[in-house]
């Protein structure tokens, strides 16, 4: 009895909560009823809108265009899986895409257990990331040795090359922003203004225009007779790109190390290499983790830009497909890719983000215990 | 400093001027100056190697030629007769318009949305953050392509438009709005238009000074509305309303007279503005987080009303941390305006650094002055947001 009597009131207590609840956030006052009543019907008609699109009126089965060309059709699903292949590796011959996914499952291999805190073995795990996979994924995915044939780079294409320009572009561009950071921190006047130069000039221009010029600039500065690869040229753009901002982030993080810590590694005697590798890089790095990973989500996003010079990542081959292939040909055919394509982009971006609040907290804490 | 004092110890048998950190670091500076020289020397000779080789020609002369091709938006004097020079003009005119309405619209959207994400309201800050978290995180090029295919889609064909009121006709071609006709008499109205901005800048200053001097409140605002709208309207209506309107009429195709506003500028408008208001509303959102709780509770206690407390206490405040992330966000916005190249909007690297180069070949030359554009861009938004925010730290003192 007494527990039945309980469970009532703990029943009305949640009712009478919630209700107060609903008061106190969305009903307060007449100006936020009024907030609420707007923001409902945003959301109403977004997703009611989106629903209908994605799901009620959406077509699911065809083999071409014609199926998803009748009025009112939503969005055109087969579209995707049909071409789901080439979103993925591009023009990649298709009785080899094994080596792709063979290079994706080694870098897992390598990233997952680096990403959870718990694993131990952090330093080989980073030597194999940095020395190891760099090697044999290269030789993997681009073949020539081994009687694995050769794929030049012209195939790759779709969400591996988006990938392979966005990793390429990190891992390049954070020790060249690395020294780029120290140089511009340098007593040395002529490295200072060296450095300054750089930065500034390619934070003060577009992407585009660094692209532009990696592709059509580039080939004449070399000697006559040598060329590289469009590809390489594209990343080379990015990278450089791409270290000039985060030189800028990693900058901060050193002008926050105070000058008791530089004072101190000088009077232990140690040179200036061992001074910042030791001291003063590890504690700056570690207070702009953000700052990098918001560099890094940047990057990622701003590899879509490699389309504009005629590469295909994943962005570029679903352009390619919603404009030029006459038998995908529909009204919801482009807006499918595109939601596509965007998914893809956010799940990997807001994945980084999420990754950097949970490691900032989890840094945060450490500080805090100590 | 460099390597300073870390080697002294060994000096002590014999001094050896390579441990001397000052020699190093001279050594250092001359070895990389040589190196950059060597770098810039390498690339000039290559290029006029290449250039030779491939017969292009060098130098700025391709300006005074004749472009032969049209453009679809022109703000200054433009045909296809007109020089590459022109062409540079008309690209970059283009490329400031998109720049300027685009952080116009970005700002006054990025701050009610930020606002909306410390709203006391659960349900409007949930879809405030949902917006920035989606909106952040897709390429703004994927968002410009989409916004481009979604208006080309929903805006009505070019023989169908869709007629509003004042003479504004929507197809796909553009929105047509109704041209302005300047008709004689109207230069004492822009005259009025800008006594009146005077006067309400002197009623500010005028109210400023009462309030310091004796502590009254002047409705200064509602004044300055009225000095700045009564002037000229007077004027306008005196001199029998000296401005008419070309309004848009359907020629044989299209529409045709009126001002047009291509849909590539409304999709690049409307991507920039979105995208680059999910980042200000995070800027908005820290800004005013950051003013510290007591500023405000004192400001209550002072018997502030709540939109007291923001407009005089917490906004003031927030803007200093505002502005410089701002500023940054700015220049972004006009950098990534560069992005018209994948939609075909006619802007400094659309026209400039595409066609122009397509045609002449002239890559360094045309490469160069983009760049040169976009830098000095840059310098003059920095220069002008220090200035502004120059001010602001005064007026909050």
């Amino acid at each position: 009895m007494a527990q039945t009597n309980q469970g009532l009131m703990g029943g009305r207590g949640a009712v009478e909560q919630s209700t107060r609840w609903l008061r106190e956030n969305l009903f307060s006052s007449w100006r936020n009823t009024i907030v609420t009543v707007i923001s409902v019907a945003i959301i109403w008609m977004v997703v009611s809108a989106f629903l209908n699109w994605a799901l009620f009126t959406a077509v699911f089965t065809g083999s071409d265009g014609s199926a998803c060309n009748k009025p009112g059709a939503g969005a055109c699903w087969p579209f995707i899986t049909h071409k789901f292949g080439l979103f993925m590796y591009g023009r990649y011959p298709e009785p080899e895409r094994w080596r792709i996914n063979l290079t994706y499952i080694l870098a897992l291999a390598g990233l997952v257990p680096l990403m959870i805190p718990r694993v131990p073995g952090k330093l080989w795990l980073t030597l194999y990331l940095l020395i190891v996979f760099p090697i044999v994924g290269f030789i993997l995915v681009s073949g020539g040795l081994f009687g694995l044939s050769h794929i030049p780079t012209a195939s790759w294409g779709g969400l591996f090359l988006t990938l392979v320009v966005a990793i390429v572009g990190i891992a390049a561009s954070f020790p060249i922003g690395i020294l780029l950071a120290l140089g511009r921190r340098s007593n040395l006047p002529i490295v200072r203004w060296v450095t300054i130069g750089f930065i500034e000039f390619v934070r003060g221009v577009p992407l585009v225009t660094v692209l532009f010029m990696a592709s059509v600039m580039l080939p004449l500065f070399l000697p006559p007779g040598v060329s590289f690869d469009k590809l390489l040229r594209a990343l080379i753009g990015v990278a450089l790109f791409s270290a000039a901002y985060l030189a800028e982030v990693i900058r901060g993080g050193l002008q926050a190390i105070p000058r008791g810590q530089f004072e101190a590694a000088d009077a232990l005697g140690l040179s200036y290499w061992q001074k910042m590798g030791f001291i003063v890089l590890p504690q700056a790095l570690k207070l702009v983790i953000p700052g990098i990973v918001n560099s890094f989500i940047a990057l990622f996003k701003d590899t879509s830009l490699v389309l504009i010079i005629g590469l295909f990542d994943l962005l570029g081959i679903v352009q390619q497909s919603v404009t030029a292939d006459s038998k995908w040909f529909s009204p919801q055919t482009a807006a499918t890719g595109y939601f596509f394509a965007g998914v893809i982009f956010w799940i990997f971006c807001f994945g980084m983000s999420r990754y950097s609040n949970f490691l900032e907290h989890r840094l945060a804490s450490g500080d805090r215990r100590s | 400093m460099a390597s300073a004092g870390t080697e002294g110890t060994r000096s002590k048998l014999s001094y050896d001027w390579l441990y001397d950190p000052k020699t190093r670091g001279i050594i250092f500076q001359i070895a990389l100056l040589a190196g950059v020289a060597a770098l810039f020397i390498e690339i000039a000779l290559n290029t006029a190697a290449n250039l030779k080789a491939q017969n292009i020609a060098t130098g700025f002369g391709f300006l005074e030629r004749t472009s032969g091709f049209d453009i679809a938006q022109t703000l200054v004097p433009y045909s296809s007769t007109s020089t590459y020079a022109q062409v540079f003009w008309v690209g970059l005119t283009n490329t400031l318009l998109v720049a300027v309405l685009g952080i116009v619209l970005a700002t006054i959207l990025g701050f009610v949305i930020g606002l909306a994400r410390l709203s006391d309201n659960w349900l409007a800050a949930r879809l405030a953050t949902t917006y920035v978290e989606i909106v952040r995180n897709v390429p703004l090029l994927l968002q410009l392509l989409a916004w481009y295919f979604v208006l080309l889609v929903v805006l009505p064909s070019g023989q169908n438009p869709l007629r509003l009121p004042f003479g504004i006709a929507i197809n796909d071609r553009g929105i047509y709005l109704p041209a302005p006709i300047w008709e004689p008499g109207f230069g004492a109205v822009l005259i009025a238009a800008i006594a009146g901005i005077a006067g309400a800048v002197a009623i500010g200053i005028w109210a400023k000074r009462k309030r310091l001097a004796t502590g009254q409140q002047v409705p200064a605002f509602w004044y300055a509305l009225a000095a700045i709208v009564a002037p000229p309207l007077l004027v306008f209506l005196a001199l029998g309303a000296p401005l008419s309107f070309a309004d848009p009429h359907q020629g044989r195709f299209n529409l045709e007279g009126g001002i047009v506003l291509l849909p590539e500028l409304l999709a690049l408008l409307l991507g920039l503005t979105l995208y680059t208001a999910a980042f200000i509303a995070e800027i908005v959102r820290s800004g005013i987080q950051a003013v510290p709780r007591g500023q405000k509770e004192a400001a209550a206690a002072l018997g502030l009303r709540p939109w007291q407390v923001q407009r005089l206490v917490v906004i003031p405040q927030a803007m200093r941390v505002i502005i410089p992330p701002l500023t940054n966000q700015f220049l972004n916005l006009t950098k990534n305006s560069s992005l018209a190249v994948a939609i075909a909007y006619p802007d400094l690297v659309s026209v400039f650094a595409g066609t122009v180069l397509n045609q002449t070949n002239q890559a360094v030359e045309v490469i160069l002055i983009t760049m040169g554009v976009y830098l000095g861009l840059s310098l003059l938004t920095a220069l002008l947001m220090n200035w502004f925010n120059a001010r602001m730290a005064l007026v909050e003192r």
